[in-house]
C-alpha cells in the first residue's frame, strides 16, 4: 500500500510540473516563425579589401538601403534602411574609414562607421530648387589631412569637411540655372562642369578653400545634346548631339572650353540603330552602345576619337578599376546563349585579357545589369578579380575564378503582390529511386546522428545535424500537412519575378523571371501589377496542380498594353502566356469556377468593355447563367466618384468576340470636389468566412449582423488636408466616410470625423471597418470602429418563430432590400503611427479576432478586436465583464508582449498577408517588405490542438504508471485479504 | 463648419445662379407655383425630413437668427433600360443661407410627372425583361447637372406594389447631392415576380439626409496622467484563493494522507497482535471505512 501511495505522489509530482506555456519563450523563437533580410537591387557598390581585416562590399539599393555584406558570404555586416522618400544618390568612402552616402535629392549627407555602421555625422544641406546631386569626395594626396567632400544639390556646391560633417563653404548656383553635371579637382581649384539648357556649356572654378568664385566661362555648343555629359578624363567630357549622330568631345584644359565633334558614322560604318554613351567610367576611354553592340573609343590627347574595339553582346561594362600606379583595367560581360563570357582588360593594353572566365548563370536571373570589379593578390603574386554583378531579377551575384561564390535573393526586396497555394497532398510510398540517390546522404545522416549522440561531434557535424533536423522535421516538407501550416506563398516583385517560398521554412521551392514582365523593345517598363489564385482544385480535379494568374502591363499608364501570365503553383513552369489586345484597368475575381476550377475572371479594360478568361465556351456558359447578378464597382479617386457597373451584352465590334461585354453605370456617387477628395477605400476579403451572423448582447438581447460582400469603405478628406500632418490646420481639415452596398450604391452609413486627417488606414471584416487616421485637436492618432447591424432581421428573436419557422432568416436577401441598418462607433487614441493594418483570418471564422498593426518602427503588433468594441463603457456591469467587455479607456493598450514580431524589425514594412491554416484556431502571417517575416498566431490561443511542446511520452508514461499501480494495489489488496482470511 | 467656410459664396452671386439654374427648369416645368402641394392628376406623397439633420452638421455654431432663404427646384430624369434620360418629376425645396457662408436645403418637396403612355409601355418592357429602372439627378442643385450626374438605379420588378412605390434618399453636403438612394420602401423579394402595378402612378418618397458627426474619442484625465501600465494589463484575472487555485490537487492528497495516517496507525497494531478474539473482531470496523480501494474486492 505504501508503494501505491509513494507511486500516486510521484504521478501528482508528475502533473503539477507540467504546466502550459502560452506565451513565447525565448528559445521558441524560430520554431514557427522565419525572418529574412534583404536590400534591395544594388545601384551602387564599393569594395573595401585593402585591410587585412574583413573583406567587405559596400552597397547602396533602390529600397534606399545602405548595407556592409560579407564579401566571403555574402551576409550582411549592418544595415540601414533609410526609408522611401530618403531615397540614396551617392555612395562613397572617406578618410578610409567613414561611408558617405547622399540621400533625398541631395539634401541629407550622413557619415557612417565603416566596421560598425554607427552613424558618425549627418549634415541636412540647404539649397532653394531640386536639382541632380553629385558626390565627389576630393581624395587628399596627404593622409593626414582632412578629406574635403564636394556635394552639389538643391542647386548649391557645399564642400563639406569629412571628419565632421561641417559645411565649409557653399556656393549658391541657383540664379545661375545651371544644371551642374560633373564636378573635378585639381590642386588647389575646383571646376564645376554643366549645362544650361541642351546647349551652353558652363565651367566656374572656384578656390577649394573659400568656394570663391574665381572664373567662369562658358561656351555654345553647335548643337542641342542627348543624355549624360560623360566624364572621360578629368577634364575631357564626351556627350551625343540631339540626333544622336554625332559625339562632342569638350575639354576645358585650365578653364578653357574647347570642343570637337565628330560624327559615329565615321567611326562605325553599318550602324542604323540609336547610339547611347554607357555610363562607365573609363581613362581616355567610353563605351558607346549602339545596336547590340559596344564600342570602346579612345579620346587622344588631341581629342581625337579612335576606334578601340567592337564588342557584340555585350550586355554590362564596370567602372575602372586602378590596379598600380598607371595601370587600369576593367570587366566586361558578353552573353553567349546561357553562357556568360566575363572579360577583364588592360585600358590602355588592349589586345591581352587579364582575365577571361565563362560562367554558367541560371537563366531565371535573366541579365546582367550592373558589374562592379574588385583585385586581390593571387596566391602566386598575379592579380585575381573578382565581379559583383547585379542581375535582371535585382539578385546580387559574387563571381570568383569562375565560379559563383555567393547569390543573395534580392529581388524578394521588393514583393508587389501575395498569394498562396496549398501544397500536394502527401503520397503512398516513396519511389525506389528516389531513396537510391539519397541513399549516401542518408547514410552520413546516421553517421552524423550516431555522433551526436555519442557527443563526439565537432562543432561543424553539429550545425550540420541541427540543419538535418530541421530539414527533415515536419514543418518544412513539400506535401500538405493535417493542420495546414505547410502551404506555398507565391510572391511577385518588381523585377517581374514570381518566386515560391514554403511557409515551413522560407526557402524559395522555385522561381521564375516572367517573360511578359521582362523589358523588351517594345515593353520599355514593365510592371507586374498583381498576382491571382486562377485554379485551385480541390474536388473533381485533385489531380491537377493549381495554377496562378500574373497580370502585368508595359509601364504605369492604364493605356499601356498588358500581359498575362499562367503559372504552375507546383512546378514553376509557365503554362501560358498572353499579351492581351485590351488594357488593364481592373481584374474582377468572379465566384464561379468551371469543370476543371479555373475561376472565371473579369477583366475591365479603359474603353468600357469588360472580357471573360478563360477564353471557352464553358466558362461562357457559366457567365450567362449569372448574367445579371454580376455587380462591381469602380472608384476614380482623382476625379472623386465612385461607379457602380454590371454587365449588358456582348461587344458591338466589327470583329465579333462573344468573350467581350459591354457594360452600363448602376449607380453614381460624386463627392464635392471642393470639400472631399478620396484616400482610402477598403473592402472585405472575399475569402473571409463569418461563423456567427449574431451576436448576443449582454441582456440575451440578439443583434444581427449586417454581413454582405458587397460592402465598401470610403474615407474622403479635406483637399487642404490632404498633404502631411501639420499642413492644415484642424479648422479647415476633416474626414468624411462612408459605408456603401456597391450593388445598389447605397450610402449605409455617413459620418464626418471633424479636425482630423489621413493618411487613413483601413481594414474591413464581418460587420465591422476598423480605421486609422490623425487628429489635428487632440494631436494624437486614433483608430476608430463601426460597428454595422441589420435591424430588419431584429425580430428573429422569439424562440417560438424558430420553432414555428416563421422567421425570415431562411430567405433569400436581395440587395433591392431597403436595409435598416444600425451603427455603433466608438474611437480611441493610438500611439503609433501605422504602416499597414490587417485582421487575422480562420478557416471557419469562430476563432475571436486580432488586428495586426505594421507599426512605424516596422513591427507587427497584435491587438485584440475586443479593445475596439463600440459597446465599451466606463463601468461595465458584472453581465458585460462575463461576455468580456473592457471597461473603456481613451487610448488603446499597447503591450510590448504582443508583437508577433518579437524582437525583429521588418525592415520597410509595406504590407501583411494572413493565410487561415487548417486548424481553426491558427492563421499564418507573412509581413513583407525590405525582410519578410512569417509566423503563426492563434488570437484564442490553439484550442484546438495540443502545444508543441506537449509530451506525449509523459502521456504514455502516465498511462503506464496509472496501469501499473492499479495492478500494484490490486496484489497488495488481494494479499492483504487472504491474510485476514488466515486470521 | 469648416466645409460650409470652404464655399462662401455671397447671397446675390447665389440668387443669380438660382435664377441661371432656373432657366433650364422652367422650359420644361408648367407654370406651377412650387411650394404648392397636391398635384393634378399623379397621387402623390411626400415627406421630408426638418431641417435637424440639416443642421448637424453645422451644429457645434448654430446661427439660428440669420438664416435667409430661397426657393429653388431641380429635375428627376428617368431611363427605361438603357434608354435615354427624360424628365420624370421636380423636387423643390427651400435652400437656407446661413450667415458663415453654409447653404442647407430643407423642406424638400417633391411631385412627379404622370407617366405618358409610352413611358407606361417602356416600363411593361423593363417589368418583362427584369431590367433596370433608372434615375439621375445633378450633383449640384444650384448650378444644374454640377460636375456629373448622380444615377441611381433599381430593378423594376421591385417597385409595383398598389401602385408604383418608390423611396428616394438624398444624400447632401450642402447644395452638392453626393448620392441618392433608390428603390422601393420596403422589401424586395427573390427571386423577383412579374407583376404589373394596378394604377400607373408613383407613391413617392423623400429622405434628405446629410453628415452626422463622429462620436467625439472619449478623454480620461486621470488615464492620461499615468494609467497607461494598468490599462497595458488589460483585464486583469480575479485573485483566487489558495484553495480556490489547488483543490483539485489538494482533495486528492488529503485522501491519501488520511488513508496512509490510518494505515499508519493500524500497522503497528497488526505486527504485535497475537492475540486474536476482541482486537482482531474490532479490525474489520476500521477497514470498511478505509475507502473505496478495498471496498470491491472485500465484497468478492
Amino acid at each position: 500500500m505504501a508503494m501505491a501511495i509513494r507511486v500516486f505522489l510521484l504521478l501528482l509530482f508528475f502533473l503539477s510540473s507540467t504546466n502550459i506555456g502560452f506565451s513565447l519563450f525565448e528559445d521558441q523563437v524560430g520554431l514557427m516563425d522565419w525572418h529574412q533580410q534583404y536590400i534591395g537591387k544594388v545601384k551602387h557598390a564599393l569594395f573595401h579589401t585593402q585591410k587585412t581585416g574583413r573583406k567587405r562590399v559596400l552597397v547602396s539599393t533602390e529600397e534606399s538601403v545602405v548595407a556592409s555584406l560579407d564579401l566571403r558570404h555574402g551576409e550582411i555586416f549592418w544595415r540601414h534602411v533609410l526609408g522611401t522618400n530618403d531615397v540614396v544618390d551617392g555612395l562613397d568612402i572617406a578618410l578610409g574609414k567613414y561611408v558617405i552616402t547622399l540621400s533625398s535629392d541631395g539634401s541629407i549627407l550622413r557619415a557612417w562607421n565603416l566596421p560598425d555602421g554607427q552613424m558618425v555625422w549627418e549634415t541636412s544641406l540647404q539649397g532653394s530648387k531640386t536639382s541632380k546631386s553629385i558626390l565627389y569626395i576630393s581624395k587628399n594626396p596627404k593622409a593626414d589631412k582632412d578629406d574635403l567632400i564636394l556635394v552639389f544639390g538643391k542647386g548649391s556646391l557645399h564642400a563639406v569637411s569629412g571628419i565632421d560633417g561641417e559645411v565649409l563653404w557653399r556656393k549658391d548656383f541657383a540664379g545661375e540655372s545651371i544644371e551642374v553635371s560633373h564636378i573635378i579637382q585639381s590642386t588647389d581649384k575646383i571646376y564645376a562642369a554643366g549645362f544650361v539648357g541642351s546647349s551652353k556649356f558652363y565651367v566656374y572654378g572656384l578656390n577649394a578653400d573659400t568656394g570663391k568664385l574665381l572664373k567662369d566661362d562658358h561656351t555654345i555648343l553647335p548643337c542641342d545634346t542627348f543624355g549624360e555629359l560623360l566624364s572621360v578624363s578629368g577634364d575631357k567630357f564626351v556627350v551625343l548631339d540631339k540626333m544622336r549622330s554625332k559625339i562632342l568631345t569638350i575639354n576645358i584644359k585650365n578653364g578653357e572650353i574647347s570642343y570637337k565633334q565628330k560624327l559615329i558614322s565615321d567611326l562605325i560604318k553599318d550602324s542604323s540603330g540609336q547610339a547611347v554613351i554607357l555610363p562607365s567610367r573609363l581613362p581616355e576611354l567610353f563605351a558607346l552602345r549602339i545596336d547590340s553592340h559596344v564600342l570602346t573609343i579612345k579620346v587622344t590627347n588631341e581629342d581625337d576619337l579612335v576606334l578601340v574595339d567592337k564588342i557584340n553582346n555585350a550586355a554590362a561594362v564596370s567602372d575602372a578599376l586602378s590596379i598600380s600606379e598607371g595601370q587600369h583595367s576593367f570587366a566586361f560581360i558578353q552573353h553567349e546563349g546561357s553562357n556568360i563570357h566575363l572579360f577583364v582588360k588592360d585600358v590602355n593594353d588592349w589586345n591581352g585579357d587579364l582575365l577571361k572566365e565563362s560562367i554558367i548563370i541560371d537563366h531565371q536571373r535573366g541579365n546582367i545589369e550592373k558589374i562592379f570589379i574588385n583585385n586581390y593578390v593571387r596566391t602566386d603574386r598575379s592579380y585575381g578579380f573578382r565581379a559583383l554583378m547585379v542581375m535582371e531579377d535585382h539578385s546580387l551575384l559574387l563571381v570568383q575564378q569562375g565560379e559563383i561564390v555567393w547569390t543573395r535573393e534580392d529581388g524578394l526586396a521588393s514583393v508587389v503582390d501575395v498569394t498562396t497555394s496549398e501544397l500536394p497532398v502527401e503520397k503512398e510510398g516513396v519511389s525506389v529511386a528516389k531513396v537510391e540517390q539519397n541513399l549516401f546522404e542518408w547514410l552520413k545522416g546516421h553517421v552524423l546522428k550516431l555522433k551526436g549522440t555519442l557527443m563526439i561531434a565537432s562543432p561543424e557535424d553539429v550545425v550540420a545535424i541541427q540543419a538535418l533536423r530541421l530539414r527533415s522535421s515536419e514543418k518544412s516538407k513539400m506535401t500538405r500537412d493535417h493542420n495546414g501550416f505547410r502551404k506555398l506563398l507565391i510572391v511577385l516583385t518588381r523585377a517581374g519575378k514570381v518566386f515560391a517560398l514554403h511557409t515551413g521554412d522560407g526557402r524559395v521551392v522555385w522561381s521564375i523571371l516572367l517573360h511578359t514582365l521582362r523589358k523588351t523593345e517594345v515593353c520599355e517598363h514593365p510592371v507586374g501589377l498583381n498576382i491571382y489564385q486562377w485554379q485551385v482544385p480541390h474536388h473533381h480535379a485533385l489531380d491537377e496542380n493549381p495554377s496562378i494568374l500574373v497580370v502585368g502591363r508595359c509601364g504605369p499608364s492604364l493605356a499601356a498594353p498588358a500581359a498575362l501570365s499562367f503559372i504552375d503553383a507546383y512546378t514553376g513552369k509557365e503554362l501560358n502566356s498572353l499579351r492581351l489586345a485590351h488594357t488593364i484597368a481592373q481584374v474582377i475575381p468572379l465566384p464561379y469556377t468551371d469543370s476543371t476550377e479555373q475561376r472565371l475572371h473579369l477583366i475591365i479594360d479603359i474603353d468600357r468593355h469588360a472580357y471573360l478568361y478563360p477564353r471557352t465556351p464553358e466558362a461562357i456558359g457559366i457567365l450567362q447563367r449569372e448574367f445579371s447578378n454580376v455587380y462591381w464597382y469602380s472608384v476614380e479617386a482623382d476625379n472623386g466618384i465612385v461607379r457602380g457597373h454590371a454587365l449588358k451584352s456582348n461587344c458591338i465590334h466589327k470583329i465579333v468576340d462573344e468573350y467581350c461585354f459591354d457594360f452600363r453605370d448602376l449607380w453614381s456617387i460624386v463627392f464635392p470636389s471642393e470639400s472631399e477628395k478620396i484616400i482610402a477605400t477598403v473592402t472585405r476579403k472575399s475569402n473571409e468566412v463569418v461563423h456567427t451572423q449574431a451576436k448576443v448582447m449582454t441582456d440575451y438581447d440578439v443583434m444581427y449582423k449586417y454581413v454582405s460582400n458587397n460592402i465598401l469603405f470610403v474615407a474622403n478628406a479635406a483637399p487642404k488636408a490632404t498633404g502631411e500632418i501639420g499642413t492644415a490646420t484642424p479648422e479647415e481639415a476633416w474626414l468624411v466616410i462612408y459605408i456603401i452596398d456597391t450593388v445598389t450604391g447605397r450610402i449605409l452609413h455617413r459620418m464626418t470625423h471633424h479636425g482630423c486627417q489621413g493618411p487613413v488606414h483601413a481594414v474591413f471584416s464581418e460587420n465591422w471597418v476598423v480605421y486609422h487616421y490623425f487628429n489635428l485637436r487632440a494631436h494624437r492618432y486614433e483608430i476608430s470602429v463601426i460597428e454595422v447591424y441589420d435591424q430588419s432581421r431584429a425580430d428573429n428573436k422569439d424562440v417560438w418563430k424558430f420553432v414555428l419557422g416563421k422567421h425570415n432568416l431562411t430567405s433569400p436577401i436581395s440587395s433591392y432590400y431597403r436595409p435598416e441598418v444600425t451603427t455603433k462607433s466608438q474611437s480611441y487614441f493610438f500611439t503609433h503611427s501605422v504602416k499597414a493594418i490587417e485582421v487575422t483570418l480562420t478557416s471557419k471564422g469562430i476563432t475571436s479576432k486580432q488586428l495586426l498593426i505594421g507599426t512605424i518602427g516596422d513591427q507587427v503588433l497584435a491587438l485584440d478586436k475586443r479593445f475596439l468594441d463600440p459597446r465599451r463603457t466606463l463601468n461595465p456591469s458584472q453581465a458585460e465583464k462575463e461576455e468580456g467587455i473592457i471597461p473603456l479607456t481613451d487610448s488603446l493598450p499597447i503591450i510590448s508582449q504582443s508583437y508577433i514580431t518579437h524582437s525583429l524589425k521588418v525592415e520597410g514594412l509595406r504590407g501583411i498577408v494572413t493565410v487561415p491554416a487548417k486548424l481553426e484556431s491558427t492563421s499564418l502571417v507573412f509581413a513583407y517588405g525590405v525582410d519578410l517575416f512569417l509566423t503563426q498566431i492563434a488570437p484564442s490561443r490553439t484550442y484546438d490542438s495540443l502545444t508543441e511542446d506537449f509530451s506525449y511520452a509523459l502521456l504514455l508514461l502516465t498511462i503506464v504508471a496509472l496501469v501499473a499501480a492499479i495492478f500494484v494495489t490490486w496484489v497488495l489488496s488481494e494479499r492483504k485479504d487472504l491474510q485476514e482470511k488466515w486470521k | 463648419m469648416g466645409v460650409l467656410l470652404f464655399r462662401w459664396v455671397l447671397p446675390v452671386t447665389l440668387l443669380l445662379t438660382c435664377a441661371l439654374g432656373f432657366q433650364s427648369d422652367e422650359l420644361l416645368l408648367d407654370d406651377e407655383e412650387f411650394g404648392i402641394e397636391g398635384g393634378r392628376s399623379s397621387s402623390f406623397h411626400s415627406d421630408s425630413l426638418p431641417p435637424s439633420t440639416a443642421a448637424t452638421s453645422t451644429s457645434r455654431k448654430r446661427f439660428s437668427e440669420s438664416a435667409s432663404d430661397s426657393k429653388i427646384q431641380f429635375t428627376l430624369q428617368h431611363a427605361f433600360g438603357d434608354s435615354d434620360f427624360s424628365d420624370a418629376g421636380n423636387f423643390s425645396a427651400r435652400l437656407k443661407t446661413w450667415s458663415h457662408g453654409g447653404q442647407t436645403l430643407t423642406k424638400l418637396r417633391f411631385k412627379r410627372d404622370p407617366l405618358t403612355d409610352v413611358e407606361k409601355k417602356s416600363f411593361q418592357e423593363l417589368l418583362r425583361g427584369d431590367d433596370f429602372y433608372r434615375i439621375r439627378l445633378p450633383s449640384n442643385v444650384l448650378s444644374p447637372p454640377g460636375r456629373e450626374y448622380i444615377i441611381s438605379s433599381v430593378k423594376a420588378r421591385c417597385l409595383p406594389g398598389d401602385g408604383l412605390e418608390e423611396h428616394f434618399v438624398i444624400h447632401m453636403e450642402g447644395v452638392n447631392v453626393l448620392a441618392v438612394n433608390y428603390g422601393a420602401p420596403g422589401s424586395c423579394s427573390y427571386p423577383r415576380l412579374l407583376k404589373l402595378p394596378a394604377k400607373w402612378s408613383f407613391r413617392s418618397h423623400t429622405v434628405l439626409k446629410n453628415s452626422e458627426q463622429a462620436p467625439r474619442t472619449p478623454i480620461f484625465a486621470e488615464d492620461a496622467l499615468g494609467g497607461e501600465e494598468g490599462d497595458g494589463e488589460g483585464i486583469k484575472p480575479i485573485e483566487r484563493s489558495f484553495w480556490a487555485k489547488y483543490w483539485m490537487y489538494l482533495i486528492p492528497l488529503g485522501l491519501i494522507l488520511m488513508n496512509a495516517v490510518t494505515q499508519a496507525m493500524n500497522m503497528p497494531e497488526d505486527q504485535p497482535g497475537g492475540q486474536p478474539g476482541a482486537p482482531a473482531q474490532q479490525q474489520p470496523g476500521p477497514a470498511v471505512q478505509r475507502g473505496p480501494s478495498s471496498g470491491p474486492v472485500r465484497r468478492r
